[in-house]
């Protein structure tokens, strides 16, 4: 909210600097968010008056003007100027550069001084002002024409109070109560422990009985609401220049004398209010829900069909406005107005909270009350704005229309505040005297009891419920930099360290020692980059997404990382090896399930370049690799790689990662290459995603002994079909290994490795052929060379049964 | 007979021209083998009368003691020499780069996230997480947050077509923890939170630390203290004043934002933190009495306090980053930075 120091000062004048001043306001939750001068900087401009206007003989768009800037009563002082202004005339008064006037120029370190000067010829002595030379413009343009009772010669600065700054505060939506001057001035006379003044508003004396009925049909959403008819304004009647500066400096534009009159007391009491054109409405008022589908065109010409949870503001026809938001366009005022309805009513916030934005729409209205507007306000604004209206306009006032349910929201319950409570909460003890004055000047009426006080807050603060609430204006106002910070002796605890979680610190420095880097991609992703990655996944799709490749739920964690990756490429990083972790999103016919996921991605050079290592691309081989390290840490559970057809990944390079209990853990392989050329990477990609709820547990070491005998290794090479995979040939030698009859010779094959795989020139089409080592020893005694080649013959065996591998 | 000196000079001669061990062993076989020279000498001993023999046999050796010894030495040095050349040989080029698969490493927003738990950690508090898509229960209402309540403008939430959300701040996982645990609590919860806001300064998701303290005697002071040593760990400096200004949050009363000196211009003003000398970085506040009823804990016995903030903004000035947006463009050159 913008609000001019000037107008807050009429109400309270602290002796504290305005640094002072704002800081508290600061600190008590009345931020600062900006302050602006109410005008550009310039000196030398006074009030004249054009006397005589003249054509320039020598140019058709420049006037000649003799322009009187002595004050009345001494003698004219006359200055001739010439300007392109068109609508200057005699008797107008406008504000007048002098010579030597230093006026803002086009940027702060170059103003623009003005001097005696000759403009076609003919001598200029000055220049008229318009708003916006003098930084006071609120949208209009052209010569600023000041009141005709304006001094003479009256330095323009004084007269219309520019040396004023302007303050924007950014108040939090409890504090509706400082949506005003009144509010504003109100906390700073607390914060300031100054005097505010009480503004006094006399009822305004009545000349006629005319007004509307008003029937309220549901009086919980609508507890107050007060109206009068004012006949024979004057529709041309201008609103004074001390109004129209202080909507300026408040941000709002002048429109009409009695809007200008509404939005001021807006902003100097906090009461909305609304004017109607009196002929235009058909017979009385009601306050109503909306009908669906009802039409109302608004006073921005917006055309809405109304929702059966909005309050309008109906006559005997129509909605006419819609209530605490915006009044309609048919029944508004406008130059020819003459007989008005005011309106000054009080809707529960709960009513109009919400329904602005349902319309799109956003207004000073709607923002108060939304977060309320005091319900003792207002005939009390009706009466002010009825004051200013006559004064302004003149008018013959008609008799107050008044429904009013609003006594028990004006005249609430006491609520307990306990001031061991106080100091519980906050840490320290408030002198109770002091608590006194505090609550007493934020209007609250005390009863002071044993434990501490009965308080009844004020109608304005609807944030005052509870007895916390006024413990946090007790800590506002007593300063939060005055209660200590206090670092509490703690009872030590020592948290419980499971060995056998998997941390996934661990995990990540695993990735990192592999030249993985971590990214941070968006939860939600492109609709189009889902379904080619999970085409069979139901799509979890947000209501309201920023932007179309904004809009689902990413199911996989590859959908934003492979979008990484793209941009990478892009960029001219042609080796990429990246991991992530975060949750996916399943939707499942049972409800969504939000998985914490570990995935990365491999592509180009398995090095980065370097002159020692002969380079290559990676492969399956490299990704597995890695994911087999990060697997083998999850030692609770043993995981194997079953072929699978998965739709992101490649027919013959993808696998299932199964765990020893059958869950299914992850998937691994290369990207299929037609989802690689529609993601738009010109190079093979290798993707794996893990599933880590199902991978926190590790072993907790437990201790074998070590043979003293030596060990003895036997090689093997087999000739086996292609279709063989190393799941077969390995569960062959466990068949031996770790068979049930074979347990004292189970004892002995103590490790195997596959270490050489060969197809190719030599060999049969179809067959391809292994090398196996296999490495025996026992724990007493040295092995023999009969019963070794007895084992390796068991093995051999079931190598031949189970894959019909045969010695090469 | 030769004269033994001469044939000992012969020998030394012979062996000092020697350049290999192969020479060298030729020169002992020569002289001193079966039949060398010098061991001939020996044998012809017995030709001399006996009065002669004893003086002969003497010198011969010691003649030969002499190569011997001398065969020795330059086998010491020929090896010496042939070791020299080997390493000399073998000498590379120290300052070449090692082979190696280089180290990754983590994002900003992670490094940051590990800092902050650290430091909470060795305050006793706990590590929490909680779902993304939350219900309008856990991340509105029980933190007496109720429908149509003005502070829901505030947060521009992202809904599903089934009511559910993307939660906006990790403050519902406070309210999670309250209802499984009794207090006393110590807990901290960061994590992905989402706005639909999208500038130069917004991102649509970002990353928040919530965290939460319940016992039956926190206070506002204690709220203060735990956050004023956070801050003053999280940046290593030894002084680094806050201040806490009045604010607003539906679930927390009395309520305060809590700036920081701005850490780049030491209070002086800057750009960074617009002139002010200060920087906004947490909101916080004792929980409110409605958030422990919902949560089913007595908020006449029990106290608590909680805050929250996003990590970004701590990990922009720890690390001196001025533009959020490259914290989620994943620039593999911006990554590299902070391995």
């Amino acid at each position: 909210m913008k609000i001019s120091m000037n107008w807050l000062h009429e109400w309270v004048n602290p002796s504290i600097s305005f640094d002072e001043l704002t800081h508290r306001l600061t600190m008590a939750g009345l931020e600062l968010d900006g302050v602006e001068a109410a005008a550009a900087d310039f000196t030398g401009v006074v009030i004249g008056e054009i006397i005589a206007v003249e054509q320039h003989p020598d140019a058709e768009r420049l006037k000649v003007c003799q322009v009187n800037i002595a004050p009345d009563g001494t003698d004219a002082d006359t200055l001739q100027i010439v300007t392109n202004v068109g609508n200057v005339c005699p008797s107008m008064k406008v504000p007048v550069a002098t010579i030597g006037a230093v006026l803002a120029g086009e940027s702060v370190d170059k103003p623009f001084k003005i001097k005696k000067t000759k403009l076609r010829g003919v001598l200029s002595q000055g220049m008229f002002c318009g708003a916006d030379t003098l930084g006071i413009n609120d949208g209009s343009d052209g010569l600023l024409e000041l009141p005709s009772d304006a001094p003479l010669g009256d330095n323009i600065r004084d007269y219309c109070q520019l040396d004023d700054q302007i303050i924007e505060l950014d108040l939090t939506p409890n504090r509706a109560d400082c949506l005003s001057v009144e509010g504003v001035a109100r906390e700073i006379g607390v914060l300031s422990k100054t005097a505010v003044k009480t503004l006094k508003i006399a009822a305004v004396p009545t000349s006629h009985n005319e007004s509307l009925n008003v029937t309220i049909d549901d009086n919980q959403a609508c507890p107050r609401y007060a109206g009068r008819i004012i006949k024979g304004i004057n529709p041309q009647a201008s609103t004074p220049l001390w109004m129209k500066e202080k909507l300026r400096r408040a941000g709002l534009r002048s429109l009409s004398a009695t809007v200008d009159v509404t939005n001021f007391v807006l902003l100097e009491l906090g009461q909305p209010m609304h004017a109607f054109d009196l002929d235009q409405l058909q017979g009385d008022i009601q306050v109503r829900f909306a009908n669906n589908g009802e039409k109302l065109t608004l006073l921005d010409g917006q055309k809405i069909s109304l929702k059966d949870n909005s309050l309008v503001i109906c006559d005997q026809e129509h909605p006419i406005a819609l209530a605490g938001i915006m009044g309609g366009k048919d029944t508004a005022v406008d130059d020819h107005t003459q007989n008005i309805f005011l309106e000054s009513a009080f809707f529960k916030p709960e009513v109009i909270a919400g329904k602005a934005r349902q319309y799109g729409l956003h207004t000073d209205s709607s923002h108060r009350f939304e977060r309320g507007v005091s319900p003792d306000l207002q005939v009390r604004a009706l009466e002010r704005a009825t004051q200013l209206i006559v004064d302004i306009c003149g008018g013959e006032v008609g008799t107050i229309t008044e429904v009013d349910h609003a006594e028990a929201l004006r005249n609430r319950a006491a609520i307990q505040l306990r001031q061991q409570r106080v100091t519980k909460l906050l840490g320290i003890e408030i002198d109770a005297d002091l608590i006194t004055t505090m609550l007493q000047g934020l209007g609250c009426t005390l009863k002071i009891t044993n434990e501490g006080w009965q308080i009844t807050p004020p109608a304005f603060r609807f944030d005052m419920a509870i007895e916390a609430d006024f413990i946090e204006e007790i800590a506002r106002i007593y300063g939060y930099d005055n209660i200590p910070a206090v670092l509490r002796p703690f009872t030590p605890r020592i948290a419980v360290q499971k060995e056998g979680q998997l941390a996934l610190s661990r995990l990540r420095d695993s990735l990192i020692q592999r030249a993985y880097q971590e990214i941070v991609t968006f939860s939600f992703v492109d609709a189009k980059v889902e379904t080619l990655l999970a085409p069979e996944q139901k799509q979890t799709k947000l209501a309201n997404p920023l932007s179309a490749d904004l809009e689902i739920m990413r199911s996989t964690l590859w959908s934003g990382m492979l979008k990484a990756v793209a941009s990478n490429l892009n960029r001219q990083q042609s080796r990429l090896r990246f991991f992530e972790t975060g949750l996916s999103f399943i939707a499942k016919s049972n409800g969504l399930e939000q998985r914490k996921k570990l995935a990365g991605v491999i592509t180009g050079n398995l090095y980065a370049e370097q002159w020692a290592s002969s380079n290559r691309p990676v492969d399956f081989y490299d990704i597995k690799g890695d994911v087999e390290v990060l697997l083998a840490q999850a030692s609770a559970q043993t995981f194997r790689f079953e072929a699978v057809k998965h739709a992101a990944l490649h027919p013959g390079q993808a696998a299932r990662i199964v765990s020893d209990s059958g869950n299914n853990v992850g998937y691994i392989g290369a990207l299929h290459p037609k989802i690689q050329t529609q993601l738009g990477l010109n190079q093979t990609v290798f993707v794996f995603e893990l599933d880590l709820g199902m991978m926190q547990q590790k072993n907790i070491p437990a201790y074998q002994k070590v043979s003293k005998y030596p060990s003895i290794r036997r090689d093997l090479a087999l000739l086996v079909d292609e279709t063989v995979s190393a799941n077969d040939i390995c569960a062959a030698i466990d068949k031996v290994a770790k068979g049930e009859s074979n347990t004292r010779i189970g004892l002995q094959l103590i490790d195997y490795t596959l270490f050489d795989l060969y197809t190719g020139k030599g060999l049969e089409k179809g067959k391809k052929s292994i090398a196996l080592g296999l490495i025996l020893q026992d724990f007493s005694r040295t092995l023999e060379d009969a019963e070794i080649t007895a084992y390796v013959d068991l093995i051999v065996n079931s190598l031949f049964n189970e894959t019909g591998a045969i010695l090469r | 007979m030769q004269d033994l000196s001469e044939l000992l000079s012969q020998a030394l001669e012979e062996l000092s021209t020697a350049t290999d061990l192969v020479t060298l062993d030729t020169v002992r076989v020569q002289y001193l083998g079966k039949k060398g020279s010098l061991t001939g000498q020996l044998k012809q001993l017995g030709k001399l009368p006996p009065q002669e023999r004893r003086g002969a046999g003497q010198a011969i050796n010691k003649a030969k003691q002499q190569l011997l010894a001398a065969i020795d030495q330059k086998k010491t040095d020929l090896q010496a020499a042939a070791l020299d050349a080997k390493l000399q040989s073998e000498t590379i080029d120290v300052s070449l780069a090692g082979r190696k698969m280089e180290q990754g490493g983590l994002h900003p927003i992670t490094l940051t996230t590990q800092r902050i738990e650290a430091i909470f950690s060795q305050l006793g508090f706990d590590i929490a997480e909680g779902p993304e898509i939350e219900d309008d229960f856990h991340n509105f209402t029980a933190l007496n947050v109720p429908k149509h309540h003005p502070a829901r403008a505030m947060h521009d939430t992202f809904y599903f077509d089934d009511g559910s959300l993307l939660r906006t701040h990790t403050s519902p996982v406070q309210v999670r923890v309250m209802e499984k645990t009794d207090p006393p609590l110590r807990v901290i919860a960061p994590g992905r939170v989402y706005r639909c806001d999208s500038d130069v300064t917004h991102s649509p998701m970002f990353h928040q630390v919530e965290g939460l303290m319940v016992d039956t005697d926190i206070t506002f002071a204690d709220l203060k203290g735990i956050l004023d040593e956070f801050f003053k760990a999280f940046f290593e400096v030894d002084e680094l004043p806050t201040r806490f200004r009045a604010s607003y949050f539906p679930f927390t009363e009395p309520s305060a934002e809590t700036d920081i000196q701005c850490v780049l211009c030491q209070g002086e003003g800057c750009k960074v933190c617009s002139h002010t000398g200060w920087l906004e970085v947490m909101g916080c506040g004792m929980v409110h009495p409605e958030v422990f009823k919902q949560a089913g804990i007595d908020s006449e016995k029990y106290t608590g306090f909680a805050f929250g903030f996003g990590v970004e903004r701590l990990a922009m000035l720890r690390y001196g980053v001025d533009d959020l947006r490259v914290m989620f463009d994943n620039d593999l050159r911006f990554l590299k930075q902070f391995n």
